[in-house]
């Protein structure tokens, strides 16, 4: 009893802090647990881009912010401990990074008035912004992902799929059970043959899932991977030589983590991706020369220019956008979370924008709208070369399939709305 | 000092075998109900009640449960992740085939499926015992897991297997779904805690407690003496499955909202739960509480007062509170290998004589 005496009174102590007069943001961060490998690249690239903004341009729009870092470790419990712990403090938008905490926030948030983006992953309907008015996944989902992949293998086979088998090998998660159906509707489209090969948490025993493939001998393998997952899956394969063009990685499974450790077997291991990869771009020297040289880099600072690096500065910029758009279309630089929501409903990312942010070319244009909260679905597919050790981009922007999609996206936020009671609607 | 006994006699057999038979325990606990029933409700806020107290309760009954089938009636189990799932599963599939059905009624009955499917998975326990009653009931935990991951029907075909709890209400008042009221929640988790700690109170203290215990002690002369093994060690698995199964449903239901079940109720919840009745204390009621408490307490306050209070990295901050909790698992292991409970008794008997130990 006692010890509980003394968690309250601490924690009430905590929870008495003041919210600050700042644009404050949340990094539901996980630098511990299996993913950890994965999770730290992204915190670091969210956190620096703030850093730089709070340094270079003194905030967004004179506005500093304030970033609030929660340890989540990838569980949900500890996720709702975060939520629950930051919403109090003026978060603007939550990024879990992780599709389980997604699913919880959905409709937590909702009902705090929150907006939340899950930057290519999370719930895929959600892109229809009728249903779920507070969540984003803009600027493409788990289903663009598997139709841009089937879309390339097309074009790979000159346009036709018939006859072939692709496998997938996926995280038994909802994380990886996402592009299931995707994936069955294009094969009824297509005439491919899938299989679907399911991979435990964490995901370090994949031997029989392996052994399979070696038998079965697919055409193509997909995979929806995470964490520890992804480096287990490419040793595999260069273990049972699988050709490793062969081989196409969702955006998750296509970090520098993932192929490192497989050496030289994993060149030519292809992976997804809606942003560019590298740092050759003039905002990364103002990284340099604002976080870096100042000694404000988050983590240990060995991150930069890696494929999550990359994609949490990506997630920053966008959600650093959508406060430019919420601050003009409010005229004010404070913000509340329901102003937020309206900037990212507004947000429209032009090539002019991001080349004046100092990143040319870095990501599809795409414009959000109240009924399209996930952009228009482009990705591109990016190749491992083992021995330069870096990622190059060797397909363009690809739209996903809408005519597949679409009904399905309506179909899935139809069922929730009829579930959860939501009357579909702009706000 | 603190304990004063002089003038509490007890002058008939019902007095003496109270669950509080010191004057003073007894007020202790009134007044801890009656803050908790009271007051706690008005003070409470979303934090507190989903990060803090809600995880506790929820906890605390799934620890009561394991107890009775490990602490009392001796049988090591590693299925009590499976049989959360299975009551959180039942829960889910209760809710949304009876959408105007009490929640209340739901949780329940949640629990009697559980206790169904614990009978079931207790069945090996007549033949087999200790740690290979363990293995026995690792593949409860796996198969199960398994179960609710490979069959659709149990998470209504949704796309990713993810099952969501739907708005539901007791008279009116939400308990489930995104709209609830941090006091309705934490009310309505506090309402199980109380009925399940009494009940597994004067299970234990019956003739099913003895038997229990008969069994755990020495199940050849407990046979000997006329104790049924198949009876005894059947209801500990029924009754043990039934309380785990309604922590598994609240877990669900109240508390996240929505879970998957390899991630929410995987081997490692078998294994929390675990430990917080080894270290709670095994065999006892008080021990469930306190295991609970300082497994699900402890990280939260560590992490409030690392990062929170002294401004730590997060990252850092998560490595220390696994150092700082394991380590505290040894050094209370270490002084008193019987757990909290045991900690907590010999504190009170040093505090009945005190200050004049002699």
């Amino acid at each position: 009893m006692k010890m509980k005496l003394a968690t309250l009174a601490l924690g009430a102590a905590i929870a008495a802090t003041p919210a600050l007069a700042e644009l404050t943001f949340t990094a539901l961060s996980y630098r511990t647990g299996p993913y950890a490998a994965n999770g730290i690249p992204f915190a670091d690239g969210y956190e620096d881009y703030f850093t730089l903004l709070n340094e270079r341009d003194g905030g967004i729009g004179g506005e500093k912010v304030e970033l609030i870092e929660c340890e989540t470790g990838y569980n949900t419990e500890k996720g709702v401990e975060c939520y629950e712990s930051t919403k109090g403090q003026g978060a603007l938008v939550y990024q879990p990074l992780s599709t389980g905490i997604t699913y919880q926030l959905i409709p937590k948030a909702t009902a705090d008035g929150i907006p939340v983006h899950s930057m290519g992953y999370g719930r895929t309907s959600a892109k229809n912004g009728e249903v779920f008015n507070w969540i984003f996944n803009y600027p493409a989902n788990y289903w663009d992902g598997a139709s841009v992949a089937i879309k390339y293998l097309l074009e790979e086979n000159g346009g036709s799929l018939e006859g072939k088998k692709i496998a997938l090998v996926y995280h038994n998660s909802a994380y990886g059970k996402e592009p299931i159906r995707t994936l069955e509707e294009l094969s009824a489209k297509h005439g491919y043959e899938l299989m679907t090969l399911p991979v435990d948490h964490p995901g370090q025993e994949q031997k029989s899932q392996w052994l399979q493939i070696r038998r079965e001998k697919p055409d193509y393998t997909l995979m929806w991977g995470w964490g520890v997952m992804n480096q287990v899956a490419i040793q595999e394969a260069v273990n049972i030589r699988y050709p490793m063009e062969n081989f196409i990685g969702i955006w998750w499974s296509g970090s520098e983590n993932d192929v490192l450790p497989a050496g030289e077997g994993a060149d030519g291991y292809k992976a997804l991706t809606f942003h560019n990869v590298g740092s050759d771009y003039p905002l990364f020297d103002d990284i340099q020369q604002y976080v870096v040289d100042a000694g404000m880099a988050a983590g240990a600072g060995d991150q930069i220019g890696t494929a999550l690096y990359n994609r949490g500065l990506y997630a920053a910029m966008l959600a650093a956008e959508a406060a430019k758009t919420a601050q003009e279309m409010h005229d004010t630089a404070a913000l509340a979370p329901a102003q937020m929501r309206d900037g990212m409903e507004n947000l429209v990312m032009t090539e002019a924008k991001m080349a004046d942010l100092g990143l040319p070319n870095f990501g599809p244009e795409f414009e959000v709208s109240c009924q399209n909260h996930g952009g228009e679905g482009y990705a591109a597919v990016a190749q491992w070369d083992a021995n330069a050790e870096s990622w190059s981009l060797i397909t363009d922007y690809m739209q996903s399939d809408q005519d597949v999609l679409q009904p399905l996206i309506d179909e899935d936020s139809s069922a929730y709305a009829a579930e959860a009671g939501i009357e579909a609607g702009c706000m | 000092m603190l304990y004063r006994e002089a003038g509490d006699f007890k002058t008939s057999y019902r007095d003496d075998s109270q669950t509080f038979p010191i004057r003073f325990d007894r007020f202790a606990y009134y007044v801890l109900l009656a803050v908790a029933f009271l007051v706690v409700p008005f003070v409470i806020n979303d934090y507190w009640v989903n990060a803090v107290l809600m995880p506790f309760l929820i906890y605390a009954i799934a620890a009561l449960g394991l107890n009775v089938l490990t602490g009392y009636a001796g049988q090591v189990s590693l299925g009590t992740g499976g049989f959360m799932a299975v009551g959180a599963y039942a829960c889910y599939k209760l809710m949304t085939a009876f959408p105007d059905v009490n929640i209340f009624f739901h949780v329940i009955i949640a629990g009697g499926i559980t206790a169904l499917v614990g009978l079931l998975f207790g069945l090996p326990s007549l033949r087999i015992k200790g740690f290979y009653l363990a293995v026995a009931t690792l593949a409860a935990q796996f198969f199960l897991v398994w179960l609710f991951n490979r069959v659709p029907w149990f998470y209504n075909n949704s796309a990713s297997g993810q099952i969501s709890a739907p708005e539901r209400s007791v008279f009116g008042i939400k308990v489930t779904g995104p709209e609830t009221e941090a006091w309705a929640t934490y009310l309505f988790c506090l309402i199980f805690v109380v009925a399940s700690a009494w009940i597994v109170r004067n299970l234990t203290r019956g003739s099913t407690g003895r038997r229990w215990m008969a069994i755990r002690d020495m199940d050849i002369a407990a046979e000997i003496i006329g104790v049924n093994p198949l009876g005894a060690k059947l209801s500990a698995f029924a009754v043990s499955s039934f309380f785990v199964g309604i922590a598994g449903a609240l877990f669900f239901s109240v508390y996240l909202g929505a879970v998957e079940v390899g991630e929410a109720f995987g081997i490692q919840k078998s294994f929390l739960v675990l430990f917080m009745i080894i270290i709670g204390g095994l065999g006892s009621i008080f021990g469930s509480f306190a295991g609970a408490a300082f497994m699900v307490l402890m990280p939260v306050l560590l992490k409030n007062s690392l990062v929170g209070g002294l401004g730590w990295p997060t990252d850092l901050a998560a490595h220390l509170e696994f150092m700082i909790v394991g380590g505290l698992i040894l050094f209370f292991l270490i002084v008193e290998p019987h757990g909290l409970a045991a900690l907590w008794k010999v504190a009170k008997e040093k505090l009945r004589l005190w200050p004049f130990p002699h």
